[in-house]
């Protein structure tokens, strides 16, 4: 029996091979990459995924397991070839303990469902990309994602207390536990963020928290985004710490008052600052606040005086990545991370390459934690204006870097930044990162062409 | 022994010794004392703050630095090490507090040490100075080395360098301690605290009953949210306030420096949790206090002791008075194949 024979033996059912099955998992949210695999199989338990990963580990056949293909770095992008494992429908939440705060899941329950089972406890599951609506847990354990809160809550790796998968070489470990402490070496920590290059998580335990009593919500305007780029500078250095600071640039206003009508006044830059907390800290938080934007030169205030207000200020924000996405028929967006305090400076750098480029770049950003969002805006159609648009964006990726950041605060290297590790890593830091990689997957079978250069060794 | 004060001679130091036991400042003498054939890696001369920016929340320091010199450097421009490092005012180092994994009562509020750690530069067992991580607050680029190192008691490699994140310091803090009729009352009291958005800095179990809540914030907000604490745990009777603010801090400190397990030979740390508690206050534990609304337990032990929980099968790191310092020990394929990457000659602990 030949491999696909096998698999079809093993997933009854469940293997789609037509070419008009396999054409949506060519790509993820990276679609400028696209690659047809062998075969996409559809496991709805975990023993299944263990029996694949064993029959590839057999026949040699590379594999990338994939949620819902919202990554940005093509991280869930196919091997030729190879597999994919779509876990989709290993959707289920197995427990939700409120006593000891704690969340079971499997990798394919989407991550804000989470947070909608445990709101009948007063918990949440703190993580909150902006793919919380579609994105799933398992994507984002491979890819430590983060979200609005990662200043003050940390990404996903601090939300992980354990984890169940299956190496590339067909082995079932339980890493962690389910208490915050462990003793030991926190292994579950380490597979978090490491891309699916190291196994398949089959069951997660996530940490949940209570959900904050009280918000205070913010909008301020500016006249340039180097002041509000200062202001959070201001708030930090008044010693708070809010759980989420975010800005936005004039073609990001612009796109979501035309996406969702917000009412945000017009600015060069919008700054939202939301305190959280219980509520006579908020209060007291709110009174320090409000003192340091009015010192931050910021023209309008707007503070959220219901909860309706309040969604009102989040609503153009969080559309404000899909309106931008229509300015313009293709984007590429980043997610380069400085030091807080070169906001002004990479934003400057950013429109000096904006213009030199002859390309729109919008800017949406988590400032509190200095994760840029780039929005690189080309037209596919337009002879070499992707290339353009793709040296423009490394060029992003540089700059983070010299200026003492990171290639990317929670999207991942995947294939479309790992020519740039070189920028970021020494060679001897790649090299045991390949290091590990080999001993865990001799065969080089789980997601294969992710994170790590062809060519590490200088 | 060896004294390194460079990351260069930490690698000559891997590179010409078949076995090592680093060591900080020997607070954690279980994890740091050699065993037979290894040399002693005295990290103390790995010293100093090497960066320090209080508004982006981020320092990087030398591994065998002092906590209490951190402390200090972050105290005066109003912040602090959120996870709250055990055994500070005793030296301890923060590579060895990495390295052991550990975290003190005020990780009730933002989490623990894992939850903090940024970045580190390591010299693995091939005598190669690793990065993993970076210096800033959120980072998803590269496998996260800096967290293989939490509780890892040096297996992978010999920390020099790591950079950590912080944040503001509570402005004024309170306490109440609340004696309850009995454990279950007590753990009953936990669990629906747990569940509140109190933001409580530290919520501590001293066994059978007593709870000790620490409040922190505005000096303006504490009053009123102590005052709601006290209606929230719904008794006159019982309820405590230490008025003294020298008190209260100078009482949390020694919490924090693991005092109350002076008079015990043995001295460990057990990962609990509500649910486990009622078991663990079978067994023939010493002087102990739960921390973080029962998740981990410090314990002083006697032999007695020790031997029941290893009996019982609950794992558990001893700091001082045994032999061994990790049980059980980590023999997973995942954890094989990650130390036999980064130390294929055994050169490190957990071989």
């Amino acid at each position: 029996m030949g491999f696909l024979e096998e698999l079809k033996a093993l997933v009854p059912g469940r293997v789609l091979t037509k070419e008009a099955e396999l054409a949506p998992y060519e790509s993820d949210a990276l679609t400028a990459y696209r690659r047809r695999p062998l075969a996409v199989v559809l496991p709805e338990r975990k023993e299944e995924v263990v029996a694949v990963v064993r029959l590839c580990h057999r026949h040699g056949v590379p594999f990338v397991a994939r949620g819902s293909g919202t990554s940005l770095s093509g991280g869930s992008l196919p091997v030729e070839g190879g597999i994919v494992l779509a876990l989709n429908r290993m959707n289920r939440i197995l427990r939700l303990d409120p006593k000891a705060r704690i969340a079971v899941v499997e990798p394919g329950v989407v991550n804000l469902e989470v947070s909608k089972q445990a709101a009948p406890f007063g918990l949440l599951y703190a993580p909150d990309p902006s793919s919380q609506p579609v994105s799933t847990i398992g994507g984002n354990v491979a890819f430590n994602s983060g979200g609005a809160h990662c200043l003050k809550y940390g990404m996903t790796a601090n939300h992980v207390l354990g984890l169940e998968l299956v190496t590339p070489q067909g082995e079932v470990v339980r890493l962690g536990g389910e208490g915050l402490e462990g003793v030991g070496p926190d292994l579950h920590g380490f597979f978090v963020g490491t891309e699916g290059l190291l196994g398949v998580a089959l069951e997660i335990t996530l940490r949940l928290l209570p959900g904050p009593e009280a918000y205070h919500t913010l909008l301020a305007a500016y006249d340039s985004l180097e002041r509000a780029g200062e202001a959070v500078s201001l708030v930090i250095r008044a010693g708070l710490l809010p759980g989420a600071m975010e800005i936005m640039d004039r073609l990001s206003i612009e796109a979501a008052e035309k996406a969702v009508r917000a009412g945000y006044p017009q600015a060069e830059a919008l700054l939202i600052v939301e305190l959280e907390g219980p509520k006579e800290e908020v209060a007291e938080e709110a009174r320090v606040l409000r003192g340091v934007i009015q010192e931050s030169g910021a023209y309008e205030v707007r503070v959220a005086r219901s909860e309706a207000e309040r969604q009102a200020i989040w609503k153009g924000r969080k559309a404000a990545f899909s309106a931008v996405g229509r300015l313009s028929p293709d984007y590429i967006v980043q997610d380069g991370v400085v030091p807080r305090s070169r906001l002004g400076e990479a934003l400057r750098e950013i429109g000096r390459l904006s213009r030199a480029f002859g390309l729109r770049v919008a800017n949406v950003f988590h400032a509190g934690d200095g994760n840029l969002h780039p929005l690189v805006l080309y037209d596919g159609k337009r002879p070499g204006e992707l290339e353009r648009a793709e040296e423009l964006a490394g060029e992003i990726l540089r700059l983070c870097v010299r200026l003492g950041g990171s290639l990317t605060g929670e999207h991942g290297i995947g294939v479309e930044k790992k020519a740039y590790m070189p920028e970021m890593f020494a060679p001897e830091d790649l090299l045991a990162m390949e290091r590990v990689k080999a001993a865990l997957d001799p065969k080089g079978l789980a997601n294969r062409g992710k994170v790590l250069p062809e060519e590490v060794h200088a | 022994m060896l004294r390194p004060t460079t990351p260069q001679e930490v690698q000559e130091a891997v590179l010409t010794h078949p076995r090592l036991r680093p060591r900080g400042a020997g607070t954690k003498p279980t994890l740091s004392s050699p065993q037979e054939g290894e040399a002693l890696l005295d990290l103390s001369g790995l010293r100093g703050i090497l960066e320090y920016e209080p508004e982006e929340f981020v320092f990087t320091a030398l591994a065998g630095t002092p906590l209490g010199e951190i402390e200090a450097a972050l105290k005066a421009h109003g912040q602090y090490l959120p996870f709250d490092p055990p055994l500070l005012g005793k030296g301890a180092t923060l590579g060895g507090t990495v390295a052991a994994g550990l975290s003190g009562p005020m990780r009730h509020r933002y989490g623990g040490v894992r939850d903090f750690i940024l970045g580190v530069r390591f010299v693995d067992g091939e005598g190669r100075l690793v990065r993993g991580g970076g210096k800033v607050v959120k980072n998803a680029a590269g496998f996260p080395f800096h967290r293989l190192m939490v509780g890892s008691l040096g297996a992978f490699g010999v920390m020099v360098e790591l950079s950590f994140k912080v944040f503001p310091r509570p402005r004024a803090t309170r306490t109440l301690r609340a004696t309850m009729k009995g454990l279950e009352e007590a753990l009953r009291a936990v669990e629906k605290l747990r569940l509140l958005p109190l933001d409580l800095l530290a919520l501590d179990l001293l066994p059978p009953a007593t709870l000790e809540l620490r409040l922190g914030g505005f000096p303006e907000s504490l009053k009123a949210r102590l005052e709601r604490l006290k209606a929230l745990l719904g008794q006159e009777e019982g309820l405590e306030e230490m008025e003294e603010v020298a008190e209260e801090e100078a009482h949390w400190q020694a919490v924090r420096d693991l005092r109350f397990l002076e008079g015990s030979p043995i001295h460990a740390k057990v990962p609990a949790g509500l649910s486990r508690i009622p078991f663990l206050e079978g067994l023939p534990l010493g002087p102990r206090r739960y921390l973080d609304g029962g998740e981990v337990l410090y314990v002083g032990l006697e032999e007695e002791g020790l031997k029941a929980l290893k009996d019982a099968g609950i794992p558990h790191l001893v700091l001082r008075g045994a032999q061994d310092p990790l049980s059980p020990k980590p023999q997973d394929p995942f954890f094989l194949g990650v130390k036999g990457a980064l130390d294929p000659k055994g050169r490190f602990p957990l071989r």
